[in-house]
């Protein structure tokens, strides 16, 4: 047994570090030296695997044994296992929750296999702080591609065919952008990359820099060559140190392989990245705002009408911004092609989405679908349905610009329009499951309260707008409401809705005209009868207990 | 001694404009707080009004002018967190520790605020006990981490 038989991959994401990770991992290799079996187990840490709610997660490899909900106390059992005549650890597995059956394999676990992870291929399989890792898959392929098999121009064409729309919400055309910002006058561009992913209720950006770093470098560099910058920006909210740490780690194994800083291998192209803390403040994920907040401003918005920030940016500049997700598909489609991007997907919205599903459902975690499934493949076969024999009420896409959506369109494809004309979005990817004994009245107060504590305060219909719009909820939520409540909730969305001077204004009724028009039944009952049907407004459920 | 971390801390930026945020940062990290004399120090390193420092200051929600507790406690209240219950964990840890969102008790032991969403959500809810994640909170886990002190309860409700 000289040569390594097994890897064990012990996840190291946000997630499982809260449920004791670095832990067992330490303890791990201490057990595994004790047993002199260093030799032949390899043990490696590793980002996200995506399935957060049965973390910590142990993986061991090549049988692709899933170990769940792992304990510092089955520490020493799993490296006995690896003994000779050890088997794997039946208790650890996964069971199904309703046969009971214990299934060994990841493959094998609905959670996993109605999943296409393409662009979350390394996350939980790499260990994101050892550049080698990365390499050891194909990593810096492409771009090395891009800088020695392709102009600019047709890496540009390779992105614009492939269909390929941004990930951070709008859905406009990556390679649109791309080409815009190639055009546009000025030898100093710029690129950054947005990780400030403000969505309450999302984590897909931050598991994506967390467990798989080089993959977003590699997506920056390759566009700073298409569009002809020099310097690249990561800007990532400061609530996410272990996404900062690993982002430095990549960035300076990076620049010491030679794919970034001078002359990248050898090819004469110079770039280099700089990490921005962002400091909390939701509007900062809006372009012109977030170049502001670099420049060390208060993050507002600008007015329109106002030149494109791929055309007039950072420091006036032309500059590229796009979300992490966004640039992590990039080097995939260099290696890969277009045409196999193309394929992918829907007629108009190709490649995969990545949601991270929470609330009420059995399996939460991160997940990546093709676009175009319906939600109850999502929900129901992925997620594993609703917990406590409860009954599925709603699900909230968008995050504060989205909305909530009904049983009825449970079988509605996802994709970015049919989302938006269904009256939500696919924002960032938070994808947060409502069942019965959540309130859409509670719900759209509580967007409300998020949009009026985040509102920049530079435009009035976003800032006292948004205020009496949650003054309104708060009262129906409080037994307050009166009948024309309903009226006056529809006619501040519009004014809002048109009047606001940037996006964060005018997706903040969202969240409030899908529930009524959804949902208009427990608002008639709120304001009518004083009751709340799912029975969360409190000063409505006191006398009925 | 604070005198001297400051000038260390100004020292390894060179000024520039764009060195604002970073530096309110690091003085932060450092003083768990933006001290007033910090940050008219910053104002006159990077040349602007001390007014603009304050304006940027007060905007982000990171930066602070009051000293945090020894044990700071972040409660979410994203989505995810608020859907499973966040809104009854916050009340629990107000009536644990005594101290409303925002506040600090008195002597610096704890302090209370929220945030919108820790990065956690399939964990929800979740709240932060200085730099460590506590997931699938219940009200007993919170009794767990915040035992009552022996002069009772107080209820803040
Ligand atoms: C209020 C507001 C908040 C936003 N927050 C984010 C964010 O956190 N992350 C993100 O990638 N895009 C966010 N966006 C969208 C960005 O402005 C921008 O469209 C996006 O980063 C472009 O990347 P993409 O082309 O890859 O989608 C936000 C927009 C608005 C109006
Ligand atoms: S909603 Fe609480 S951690 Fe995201």
């Amino acid at each position: 047994m000289s040569n390594r038989r097994c890897t064990i991959l012990v996840c190291q994401g946000t997630g499982c570090i809260s449920g004791g990770a670095e832990q067992i991992f330490s303890s791990l290799e201490e057990e595994m030296a004790r047993l002199n079996l260093e030799e032949s187990v390899q043990i490696k840490r590793t980002g996200c695997h995506g399935f957060c709610q049965r973390g910590p997660l142990v993986i061991i490899e090549p049988e692709s044994i899933f170990y769940s909900k792992v304990k510092l106390d089955d520490v020493p059992d799993i490296a006995q296992s690896f003994l000779p005549g050890g088997k794997p650890l039946e208790h650890l597995f996964y069971h199904d929750p309703v046969t009971g059956e214990p299934i060994p394999h990841y493959g094998d676990i609905p959670f996993y296999n109605k999943q296409e992870r393409i662009v979350l291929r390394n996350c939980g399989h790499i260990d994101p702080e050892d550049i080698g890792d990365f390499l050891a898959l194909g990593g810096y392929e492409a771009l090395r591609k891009a800088l020695f098999d392709k102009t600019p121009e047709q890496v540009i064409e390779e992105v614009k065919r492939s269909g390929l729309r941004g990930l951070g919400g709008a859905g406009f055309p990556t390679g649109r952008k791309w080409e815009a910002c190639r055009m546009a006058p000025g030898e100093e561009k710029y690129v950054i990359c947005n990780g400030d992913e403000g969505d309450p209720g999302a984590f897909q950006d931050r598991s994506t820099m967390e467990g798989d770093p080089h993959s977003v470098l590699e997506g920056m560099i390759i566009a700073g060559y298409a569009i002809g910058a020099k310097k690249g920006f990561i800007y990532v909210r400061a609530e996410y140190p272990l996404a900062v740490k690993r982002l430095k780690i990549a960035i300076a194994q990076a620049r010491e392989e030679g794919f970034l800083g001078k002359d990248i291998l050898g090819s004469g192209f110079d770039f280099d990245i700089e990490i921005f803390q962002g400091a909390g403040a939701f509007v900062c994920g809006e372009s012109t705002a977030l170049v502001l907040s670099i420049q060390g401003k208060r993050g507002m918005p600008k007015p329109l009408p106002r030149p494109r920030t791929a055309e007039m940016g950072l420091w006036d500049k032309p500059t590229l911004l796009n979300n992490v997700k966004t640039f992590a598909n990039i080097p995939l489609i260099i290696n890969r092609g277009w045409e196999w991007f193309a394929s992918r997907g829907t007629e108009k919205s190709k490649g995969t989405a990545i949601f991270s599903l929470t609330g009420k459902v059995a399996n939460c975690g991160l997940i990546e679908v093709p676009m175009g499934v319906t939600l109850r493949e999502i929900i129901y076969d992925i997620g594993g349905g609703i917990p406590g024999e409860k009954a599925f009420k709603a699900v909230q896409t968008g995050g504060p610009s989205g909305g909530c959506l009904p049983a009825s369109f449970l079988d509605m494809p996802v994709d970015f329009d049919s989302l938006v004309t269904a009256g939500s979005m696919m924002g960032s990817g938070g994808m947060v499951v409502m069942d019965e004994d959540t309130c859409m009245v509670d719900v759209a107060r509580y967007f409300l309260d998020f949009t009026r504590r985040e509102s920049c305060g530079q435009c009035i219909p976003c800032r006292l707008g948004t205020e009496q719009m949650f003054e309104v909820l708060d009262d129906i939520t409080k037994g307050r409401g009166r009948p024309e409540d309903i009226d006056l909730l529809l006619e501040l969305s519009d004014a809002i809705a048109h009047g606001s001077l940037c996006a964060l204004g005018k997706t903040a009724p969202n969240p409030v005209l899908t529930t009524i028009r959804y949902f208009r039944d427990e608002y008639e009952a709120h304001i009518d009868e004083k009751r709340c049907p799912a029975g969360v407004c409190r000063e409505l459920t006191k006398e009925k207990s | 001694m604070k005198e001297e971390l400051l000038r260390r801390i100004l020292s390894s930026y060179k000024g520039r404009k764009r060195d604002l945020i970073p530096i309110l940062q690091a003085v932060q990290a450092n003083f768990g707080r933006l001290p007033e004399e910090a940050m008219l120090r910053i104002a006159r390193f990077i040349g602007i009004p001390e007014s603009e420092v304050y304006s940027v200051a007060s905007f982000y929600t990171q930066f602070r002018l009051t000293p945090l507790g020894r044990k700071h406690v972040t409660a979410c209240r994203g989505t995810a967190c608020h859907i499973r219950g966040a809104p009854h964990i916050l009340r629990e840890i107000e009536k644990a520790i005594g101290i409303k969102e925002g506040e600090v008790t008195s002597d610096l032991e704890y302090s209370l605020e929220t945030v919108a969403c820790i990065g956690c959500c399939a964990l929800a809810p979740c709240i932060r006990l200085n730099r460590d994640v506590y997931g699938e909170m219940t009200p007993e886990k919170v009794k767990e981490l915040f035992p009552a002190s022996d002069e009772g309860e107080q209820d803040v409700q």
